[in-house]
């Protein structure tokens, strides 16, 4: 009887507190956490996310706050970070790089209350969603423009990762410039880094000298790129973010993120929990990826002709991977009449025509 | 011969290695007085850091390569200040110097992301840079570049011509005996710490001035660790640390110009090309010091307790 009691008391005590805290939660803003792989004022990736989290401060006064984490590593240092942002009472995490899925999976378990948004992947469960928006898009038309542009009829690609957002990437460009060009190649040259500036010139001056005179580029941090093909006198085309001041004479177009809208949408949606656990994936019709502006050297005509490609792939009567596709070797990869979808860019490891570059897989 | 390939490659060579020899080449001269630095890491992010915002504000890469001198040495005093005067253990000190620097640079660095400066640019040497083959690989470059061709040798000339290099080295094999013939130890130690950190400053300055033209966090991408490797191999001797920075630089190099001609190896396993070299050039070097022995100086790591 006594204990029976106690318990009663207990339960009793417990109903203020738990009132309090409802109440507390209503009126307090909600905290929003960002983990970003690089530095948040790298002019591409990060920039872009950080750009998107502003957004979302400025949007969404008063009703949230946000934590940002910048370069923290694809390791158990995120899962770390993870941590410590659910202990300062971060409801929604938004992990912006490619290889935090597996420390979001394992964070994420231990969790259940927080809701992840991982970018990048095609991959959603209880309470991870995933993002990510259709960079290949504008990439097809700065690879127009490169198309155009070029006059030794050999682009430069300095990557990344051989993962398929980028694979994406470099056969978008390769297909738009030989749309306009069909004798246009693509070099493509891995540095095995998201961002490595030394190596990124180095790589860009040996492919000037192998006669390359446009380069595009899928690294995080845009300014020894796009500084460095100024300097040597070659185009350059952007990638995450519009850069064109750092190439004010070279600088192309190129794609442009804009996660701002977004990142507002989904915090409304895990505010008024209405959120729900999906890949929400949009392409230029979207409106969270665009073209960049246009570089001075890019004349009228070209512009012209890219804003109706523009519009064509907004309004979906043009699609940039369409059947028949064969790869590189001749196999067919997209049957005639088939069209891409989400499971099927997301497994892209090969090459179109034109691309020269070694592959991971096989 | 002559063929653009391989120049081409070698001059790659040459720009990519420029940077971690101003490193190693600081290394050697710290480490024959018997300091270890293993700093150097933190040391060239702290001088990338500090030459550009420098150059930034005075418009003169001159001055910000100056600063990035400044930079490095100050931190090479702490390491000094750490290893010498409290006679703390130098592999710790270094590791501190590592993160630190990285975190120093992160937070100072940031206004100047993406900040246009003037840069050094490429100057073909009359003369010798009209020599066929040689001209292209060392004599069209930037004025950094050839300020290591006079500053290695010169240091070899300190290190084995003069009375500093003679009580540098002392005071590395035997600072007992060294003390004893009335070297001041510290002072001779604090000397090579403080300027073997301001020349890895340089070679972080060249990064970020020079060939990456601009500053980001992390830039020197394990660039100090190498050359902290590069002393080992080259049997701290300036001249050989020069071959080995090269060799280091020719790999990279070598690496992306292979995927520009499109061969079709993995990038992973040119990737490693660097590292793989390295590796192979230590064994080969040690199993040669066992048998000649021109090895590490006596003293290196040991701290000096002139009172004992």
């Amino acid at each position: 009887m006594k204990k029976q009691l106690c318990i009663l008391l207990f339960c009793l005590l417990l109903i203020p507190c738990q009132a309090s805290i409802a109440v507390e939660e209503k009126s307090k803003p909600m905290k929003v956490g960002f983990l970003c792989v690089g530095p948040i004022n790298d002019n591409g990736w990060n920039y872009a996310h950080n750009k998107g989290r502003l957004y979302l401060e400025k949007n969404m006064p008063g009703q949230v706050t946000t934590i940002m984490a910048e370069s923290v590593p694809e390791s158990a240092e995120a899962e770390r970070v993870l941590e410590k942002m659910i202990a300062q009472g971060a409801k929604l995490i938004f992990t912006t790089s490619y290889g935090y899925l597996d420390p979001d999976m394992r964070v994420a378990a231990r969790h259940p209350d927080v809701t992840f948004m991982q970018v990048n992947r095609p991959y959603a469960e209880k309470n991870i969603g995933t993002y990510f928006s259709w960079q290949y898009q504008p990439m097809y038309m700065a690879g127009v423009a490169a198309g155009r542009m070029t006059k030794t009829n050999k682009l430069g690609y300095i990557a990344a990762h051989p993962v398929p957002p980028l694979m994406q990437a470099i056969n978008a460009f390769t297909l738009g410039a030989r749309s306009v060009n069909p004798k246009v190649t693509t070099k493509v040259i891995w540095i095995n880094s998201w961002s490595d500036p030394p190596k990124e010139a180095e790589a860009i001056k040996g492919l000037v000298e192998s006669g390359v005179d446009v380069i595009g580029h899928c690294q995080d941090n845009q300014n020894t790129v796009a500084k460095t093909a100024e300097s040597l006198g070659v185009y350059c085309t952007g990638f995450y973010n519009d850069a064109h001041e750092l190439a004010p004479k070279k600088w192309l177009t190129g794609a442009c993120l804009d996660w701002g809208p977004l990142y507002v949408q989904i915090t409304k949606s895990v505010m008024n929990h209405t959120w729900k656990s999906e890949s929400i994936v949009k392409g230029m019709e979207g409106g969270y990826i665009k073209l960049s502006s246009f570089g001075p050297a890019v004349p009228d005509k070209v512009r012209k002709e890219i804003k109706s490609i523009e519009d064509n792939v907004k309004n979906g009567k043009m699609v940039v991977f369409q059947g028949p596709l064969k790869d590189r070797d001749g196999k067919l990869r997209l049957a005639a009449g088939d069209k891409a979808d989400f499971k099927w860019l997301s497994e892209m490891v090969w090459f179109v025509p034109g691309v020269e570059g070694a592959l991971a897989a096989k | 011969m002559a063929d653009p390939f391989i120049v081409a490659v070698l001059a790659g060579a040459v720009r990519s290695g420029t940077a971690v020899l101003y490193a190693a080449a600081g290394e050697v001269i710290t480490e024959r007085s018997g300091i270890i630095n293993l700093g150097l890491e933190g040391i060239m992010l702290v001088g990338a850091v500090s030459g550009i915002a420098i150059a930034s504000i005075t418009g003169s890469p001159f001055i910000g390569i100056s600063a990035a001198f400044v930079g490095g040495g100050l931190l090479g005093l702490v390491h000094a200040i750490l290893s010498i005067r409290f006679q703390a253990n130098q592999i710790a000190s270094g590791i501190v110097l590592t993160i630190l620097g990285g975190g120093l640079s992160a937070f100072f660095g940031i206004a100047y992301v993406g900040k246009q400066i003037n840069s050094f640019s490429a100057v073909k040497i009359p003369f010798l840079g009209d020599i066929p083959f040689i001209g292209s690989i060392f004599f069209n470059h930037d004025i950094m570049v050839y300020g290591t061709y006079i500053l290695i040798p010169l240091l070899a000339f300190l290190l084995y011509k003069t009375k500093l290099g003679l009580a540098i080295r002392a005071v590395g094999e035997d600072p007992d005996s060294a003390s004893a013939a009335g070297i001041r130890v510290s002072h001779v130690r604090y000397f090579a710490t403080i300027f073997g950190a301001a020349l890895a400053g340089m070679g972080g300055a060249y990064l970020s001035l020079v060939y990456a033209q601009g500053w980001i966090e992390n830039m020197t991408a394990g660039r100090g660790l190498i050359a902290v490797g590069l002393v080992l191999f080259a049997g701290w001797d300036p001249l050989k640390a020069m071959f080995g920075a090269y060799l280091f630089g020719g790999a990279q190099s070598l690496e992306l110009r292979l995927q520009a001609i499109g061969t079709d190896i993995s990038p992973y396993i040119l990737g490693m090309i660097p590292y793989l070299l390295i590796i192979i050039v230590f064994t080969i070097g040690t199993i040669r010091q066992r048998k000649v022995n021109t090895g590490s100086p006596t003293a290196l790591g040991l701290p000096y307790n002139p009172n004992k």
